[in-house]
């Protein structure tokens, strides 16, 4: 089974009499373990999309199931809980809590989730220590580069130990070299195993992926490997 | 998801808030705590009344009843009725005494305000009282220095008084009172006794008082009082019994016609706390209710800040509802956030009221009890709860994709 699959999803905004079709007709679906770039221009529906794939937002019509749960159907707290739970963001503009130190701010996740103290604590050092920010616990985001702010963020995704990452555009508020910090830590959490989506709409962040998915005006235009997709798994390719 | 987790990080994240906003927080809860001062002070206050009015009500005894000229609490007849009645004279007063069978003592009283002299000190505006024997039993008189005057005195007319606590202690600071002579119109009268210490009786200090013999009230002070005759009754449960007995013999004595209303009345103390009750409640309710209002005001002062507070914090709000946050968990994050500023508002109420309460004190008798200062703190968050609900409420319904748009 699929880790997720979305089957016919529209996404309408009504602005007044004018109905925006941000996304008009998407199936996809995404296995556990995959790297996968959403890619297209500006406006093209992909932050929708990423909304609709970290449960933030619900789907005008469609169908998606998220691990054999059907999430257009669900409540906004069953919602708020499988983002707690499932899903990991890491934003284009970081979004830290700015009054928070980063043991703080990557400790969120998982007083919603529940822990007790002392165990949140441990984890979320753990998940600095794994992005490299050991040493930057108590360092606010206004005290950090935008590298770190990012991996703060990376961290605070993964601290949960969630079935997706999602990224929506982690290296469009980076310079190249922080970007490329970013990406190889992608890669490593990839090779670990870890679901990635990455959203963006640059060619060389996205040829990082394996797989990448263009869209256009709300429709996929294209769905295939990347080369190192090719390389990596000669044999999925025809399972996509 | 843990409550008091969520509790305990709503309150963090309130104090966190607070003090990157400390002026703002601070002017906010100037509204509560004026609010807060002012329902303490008349909460205090309040309860403080109550506390005097049981004190004095306490002395009279349940089980007496008064024939008087006019009615206690709301009458059932005009005022003006009831002010051309014609007093009540001494023989009739005697008359009463000797019909009444269901009396353990009867005691006749008249009294007035006068000044009291002793060589050159003045005591100004002494209750001036003549009494009869009993009424040391009716009116619970404890002697504490001396004793009280016989019936052989009281026969007499003899110039003696017995002198309540406070007045005996500002005419006779250094000496004994016992066998010096006080003046009450120039005339002297022996001291042969003082009474214990009393305490105030609606406001009026029972221990500022001079109590002579009713014979020689009629001779000395005045010539046709209106008096007074208490009954202290044999069985307090057959209160009504005993007061049905008083009023024929009342109505005879005073020559009412039959069908004629009744030309005295006969009062008794639940009559005092019924018309206590009734008036006080009033009075506290709307007291309550205007030092309410500025409370009210207060609220909606925090009202204000904390719409102000969420629109900042939008993407905030965004943030924590991405990475799971329930709508009830920032609910709760903001109503703890204003209650905590209401807290802290309450806290420096009770800080303020408190030394203000100990100047009431002096005509008072209040303090600022457990209770009070408990119920002023709970006052405070459950305005801030009230107060924060509806901004709190708007945060936890925002949609997290338009809250984490919003820059
Ligand atoms: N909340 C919204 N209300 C109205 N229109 C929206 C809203 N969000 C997105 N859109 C519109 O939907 C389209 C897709 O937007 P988006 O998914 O953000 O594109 P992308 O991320 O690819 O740049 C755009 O035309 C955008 O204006
Ligand atoms: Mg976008």
């Amino acid at each position: 089974m699929s880790l997720l699959r979305l089957q016919n999803i529209a996404r309408r905004y009504q602005m007044g009499t004018e109905t925006i079709h941000a996304l008009r007709d998407v199936s996809l679906s995404i296995e556990r373990g995959e790297y996968v770039a959403i890619m297209g221009p500006s406006g093209s529906g992909k932050s929708t999309l990423m909304n609709l794939l970290g449960c933030l937002d619900s789907p005008t019509s469609g169908e998606f199931i998220l691990n054999g749960s059907r999430v257009s159907e669900m409540e906004d707290n069953d919602l708020a809980e499988i983002r707690n739970k499932e899903i990991g963001f890491v934003f284009q503009s970081f979004n830290l809590l700015p009054r928070s130190d980063a043991l703080h701010n990557v400790e969120l996740p998982l007083i919603y989730a529940g822990f007790p103290s002392g165990e949140r604590r441990e984890m979320a050092k753990a998940a600095l220590d794994h992005v490299g920010l050991g040493d930057r616990m108590h360092h606010r985001p206004n005290e950090m580069s935008g590298g770190q702010r990012q991996r703060v963020a990376v961290a605070r995704a993964l601290v949960n130990n969630p079935s997706i990452l999602l990224a929506d555009e982690p290296t469009g508020n980076l310079d190249s070299r922080t970007g490329t910090e970013i990406l190889a830590l992608f890669e490593e959490l990839s090779s670990k195993g870890n679901t990635i989506i990455l959203v963006t709409h640059e060619e060389d962040v996205a040829v990082n992926a394996r797989r990448m998915i263009r869209i256009r005006d709300g429709l996929i235009a294209s769905d295939e490997l990347t080369h190192k997709g090719l390389a990596a798994t000669p044999a999925s390719a025809s399972s996509k | 998801m843990r409550i008091t987790t969520e509790l305990a990080e709503g309150i963090r994240i309130s104090w966190s808030a607070i003090a990157a906003n400390k002026l703002r927080a601070g002017l906010t809860t100037l509204g509560i705590v004026i609010g807060i001062v002012t329902v303490t002070l008349m909460a205090t206050a309040i309860t403080g009344i109550n506390t005097a009015f049981r004190q004095s009500i306490s002395q009279m005894g349940t089980d007496v009843l008064y024939i008087q000229k006019f009615q206690w609490g709301p009458p059932d007849q005009e005022w003006w009725t009831m002010r051309n009645r014609r007093d009540i004279t001494i023989s009739e007063a005697k008359a009463m005494m000797r019909q009444i069978n269901n009396a353990v003592a009867v005691s006749i009283e008249a009294s007035t305000g006068r000044n009291i002299t002793f060589k050159g000190r003045t005591a100004r505006g002494v209750w001036t009282v003549g009494n009869t024997v009993e009424s040391a039993i009716v009116r619970g008189l404890v002697v504490k220095q001396g004793r009280f005057f016989t019936e052989g005195e009281v026969d007499g007319a003899r110039p003696v008084c017995v002198l309540g606590a406070d007045l005996a202690a500002n005419l006779f600071p250094v000496e004994s009172p016992l066998g010096q002579k006080v003046r009450i119109d120039g005339a002297p009268f022996e001291v042969i006794g003082v009474i214990d210490k009393m305490g105030t009786f609606l406001f009026g200090n029972l221990d500022n008082q001079i109590i002579i013999p009713i014979t020689r009230y009629l001779t000395q002070v005045a010539h046709r009082p209106d008096v007074s005759i208490m009954v202290k009754v044999k069985r307090p449960e057959d209160m009504d019994e005993a007061k049905e007995e008083l009023r024929g013999i009342a109505r005879k004595v005073r020559h009412v016609a039959p069908g004629k209303p009744d030309d005295f009345s006969i009062n008794q103390q639940d009559i005092l706390i019924k018309t206590f009750n009734r008036v006080g409640g009033a009075i506290a309710t709307l007291g309550l209710f205007i030092t309410g209002l500025s409370l009210f005001v207060g609220g909606i002062g925090i009202m204000n800040i904390m719409f102000v507070s969420v629109a900042e914090r939008t993407r905030e709000i965004g943030i924590r509802k991405a990475i799971g946050a329930k709508k009830r968990t920032i609910l709760i994050q903001f109503l703890s956030e204003a209650a905590t500023i209401c807290l802290c508002g309450g806290a420096l109420a009770v800080a303020i009221a408190w030394p203000i309460t100990l100047l009431l004190n002096t005509f008072l008798p209040t303090s600022m009890s457990l209770p009070i200062v408990g119920l002023a703190l709970f006052t405070s968050i459950a305005t801030g709860v009230v107060a924060g609900f509806l901004p709190a409420y708007r945060a936890a319904c925002m949609n997290p994709v338009d809250a984490l748009r919003n820059e």
